[in-house]
């Protein structure tokens, strides 16, 4: 059956239990929990869109009186961070985005190829394999901190030892790059846990008939598997991008200064103890930090439920 | 020399054995279907003969080479699988090309070969699609398309029109026997549908539990059993399955089947049965198909021992072209296939005769035939 015939076999959604009341009761309550939701999103639109005295001398759910985008190129780019920095939350935003993209993908990728050696070549011992990175999901992050630690300052003395050589450290010791290495080894469970379960209802048939077509390995992982893993990509990169990029512990234990992302420099930036507090201007940063995110599930957000394996198999 | 030919091959799963020591070979040409109830080992078979599953012991070999250790694609086979496994991502020219793309044929090459196997299939018109929208039938084609364009020495199909629905299976069983006919192509099938096998095939390799039960021309396999399973297993009503003794009677030996009345069905020793092998007193087990059993006027007008007996009609199956008639002997119900007007009614004495020409005896110790 295929994705179409599913929609146009739906039921009527007018089920014959649900009266007018019952109906305006459950949009009624829907609405309102949509309200309690929306709320702080707007007041934080409508705060960084004032001028300060308009902010503290006013009411908070008042609309702006003289609309004004200072706040948010202030935020972005001459805001003070921490005690020496003026040039806003800019550079952070993209040491963000480049630790962001990459431990993404990355991880993706990694847990894409676990998941399908673990179903569809899988070993002896595949099931304690997979059980062991199953734990690295319930594993607390403040407890890796520091055999992290430890391992980051191995790596980046083999970094040295590199520069030393060949005038290159390969990135070993870069903060971003530390934390891309953090990152997609922390993720690795959870990526690997999306995969598996995807691949172990992924029909074998086609592994075996590519196989007999004389795919390799990787070429079966790249032409047939990966095409088809449109929907579990998607609820990957959602997952990770959100949890990486909202990440504060991990940011600021391994980057300082300027290399630290986003989340540390906007929680150094509210957190600053010198002068009054610009909360239009802190308003606009936060929401200049949550936007990757919620664009993340604008754009990709409907591709969730595409069910692209309809009719890959039987009829 | 065979195309195909297993040599005792034993595979074994942990302790469990599946398959105990195999033995067939299969001539160019020829359509070998694998048959059994579920769990017999027959798709287990198939995937050893692919490459897809290893073997414990014993060898096979493919156009006269060892291929115990080849990757499934290089044994030179194709396989057709139940779900037909088409990649989904891919349109259907891609799906049948996917296979030479690997193997790094030239574009223009391979456009051709997708060209040529589409228009023996008739699936010309559906290449730029993709699986999710084709019908069963089609993607059954497309399936067959993508083995057919490999031009192997084997064809691998396992149980591919069990997804199908009746009527469709019905044409795509002719259309697969047409494909074999027309292109001389070698075949191993598997299907669990002994009808199917015996259609299609030239030779039927029954199995269960692992262990070959009889390998032999649809004939042979129908009309001389091994043993009692095969006997049961194929054909459909299957075999009426009634035990007798052996005696003397009128100076000559005789099969006698007892009845509820105390009196016996005497049956001449049937044309199939090795006479020597029988003891006077010994128990039998007298084995005759639906179609053995009519009445005098349906009976083949050629068959040569023909033994008539009384019985009440217990139930009556019309099936459209026959009817079905249950009666009751020696303690077990046994079916005539009679003609479709047969003048039976439900409840009344008819008299039935059973042609010993088609008849066998088993021994009900080992189950073999006598």
């Amino acid at each position: 059956m295929s994705a179409a015939d599913l929609v146009t076999s739906t039921p009527s959604r007018r089920g014959p239990g649900h009266s007018r009341t019952t109906r305006i009761v459950i949009y009624g309550l829907l609405f309102l929990f949509a309200l309690v939701y929306l709320v702080p999103l707007l007041v934080m639109v409508m705060t960084s869109l004032k001028p300060l005295d308009e902010v503290t001398g006013g009411n908070m759910f008042a609309l702006p009186r003289h609309l004004t985008f200072a706040p948010w190129s202030m935020a972005w780019g001459e805001a003070r961070i921490g005690v020496s920095d003026t040039r806003g939350i800019s550079g952070y935003f993209f040491n963000s985005v480049k630790m962001v993209v990459p431990a993404v993908l990355i991880s993706t990728l990694l847990g894409a190829l676990n998941g399908y050696v673990l179903t569809k070549w899988s070993f002896s011992g595949h099931k304690l394999v997979f059980g062991m990175m199953l734990f690295a999901c319930f594993i607390p992050f403040q407890s890796v901190i520091i055999p992290m630690a430890v391992i980051l300052g191995a790596l980046g003395r083999i970094g040295v030892g590199l520069a030393d050589l060949t005038g290159w450290s390969f990135g070993l010791g870069n903060a971003t790059v530390n934390l891309v290495i953090v990152h997609v080894i922390y993720g690795l469970g959870f990526t690997t846990l999306f995969f598996r379960n995807y691949y172990a209802a992924f029909p074998s048939e086609l592994v075996k008939a590519a196989m007999i077509d004389g795919a390799s390995f990787f070429q079966i992982f790249r032409r047939i598997l990966l095409p088809n893993s449109t929907p579990i990509i998607i609820v990957t990169v959602i997952y990770q991008f959100t949890n990486i990029w909202n990440d504060f512990l991990f940011g600021s234990t391994f980057a300082a200064g300027d290399t630290a992302p986003m989340t540390v420099a906007l929680n150094n930036l509210v957190n600053t103890s010198t002068g009054v507090v610009e909360y239009n201007v802190n308003m606009a940063a936060a929401i200049i930090a949550a936007a990757p995110t919620l664009l993340v599930y604008v754009i990709a957000g409907r591709y969730f439920v595409r069910g692209l394996m309809a009719g890959a198999v039987k009829g | 020399m065979a195309t195909l030919e297993i040599n005792s091959l034993r595979k074994r799963f942990g302790t469990i054995e599946v398959l105990k020591g195999i033995d067939i070979s299969l001539e160019k040409g020829g359509f070998l279907v694998l048959v059994g109830p579920s769990g017999c080992g027959k798709s287990t078979l198939l995937n050893t003969i692919a490459g897809l599953e290893g073997i414990s012991s014993g060898e096979i070999r493919i156009g006269g080479a060892v291929v115990n250790d080849l990757h499934p694609s290089k044994r030179d086979i194709a396989m057709v699988f139940q779900s037909y496994a088409l990649y989904p991502n891919m349109s259907v020219a891609e799906n049948i090309g996917f296979g030479m793309e690997m193997r790094g044929v030239p574009r223009a090459e391979r456009d051709q070969a997708v060209a040529s196997v589409a228009r023996t299939l008739q699936i010309e018109h559906l290449l730029s699609r993709r699986p999710s929208q084709l019908s069963g039938g089609q993607r059954q084609r497309v399936a067959m398309g993508r083995a057919l364009v490999r031009r192997p020495s084997v064809f691998l199909f396992d149980e591919p029109l069990s997804n199908l629905d009746a009527k469709l299976r019905v044409d795509m069983r002719v259309e697969i026997k047409r494909l074999h006919q027309t292109t001389g192509t070698t075949i191993v099938y598997v299907t669990h549908d002994q009808i199917e096998a015996m259609t299609l095939a030239t030779k039927i390799a029954v199995l269960k539990n692992g262990e070959l039960q009889q390998v032999g021309s649809p004939s042979e396999i129908y009309n001389r059993p091994a043993n009692m399973f095969v006997a049961d297993f194929m054909g459909s009503p299957a075999m009426n399955l009634l035990e007798g003794a052996v005696m003397q009677a009128d100076g000559q030996r005789r099969i006698a089947l007892a009845r509820k009345d105390g009196s016996s069905i005497m049956l001449p020793v049937p044309a199939s049965a090795d006479a020597a092998g029988l003891k006077d007193g010994a128990r039998v087990i007298f084995g005759i198909r639906p179609e053995a059993v009519n009445d005098d006027e349906s009976m083949d007008r050629n068959a040569k021992s023909v033994v008539r007996f009384d019985a009440n009609v217990e139930v009556i199956e019309p099936a459209g072209s026959d009817t079905y008639v249950v009666v009751r002997v020696a303690g077990k119900e046994v079916t005539a296939r009679m003609r479709a007007d047969a003048d039976v009614r439900l409840g009344q004495p008819h008299t039935f005769a059973f042609n010993l020409d088609k008849a066998v005896l088993f021994d009900p110790t080992t189950t073999r035939r006598i």
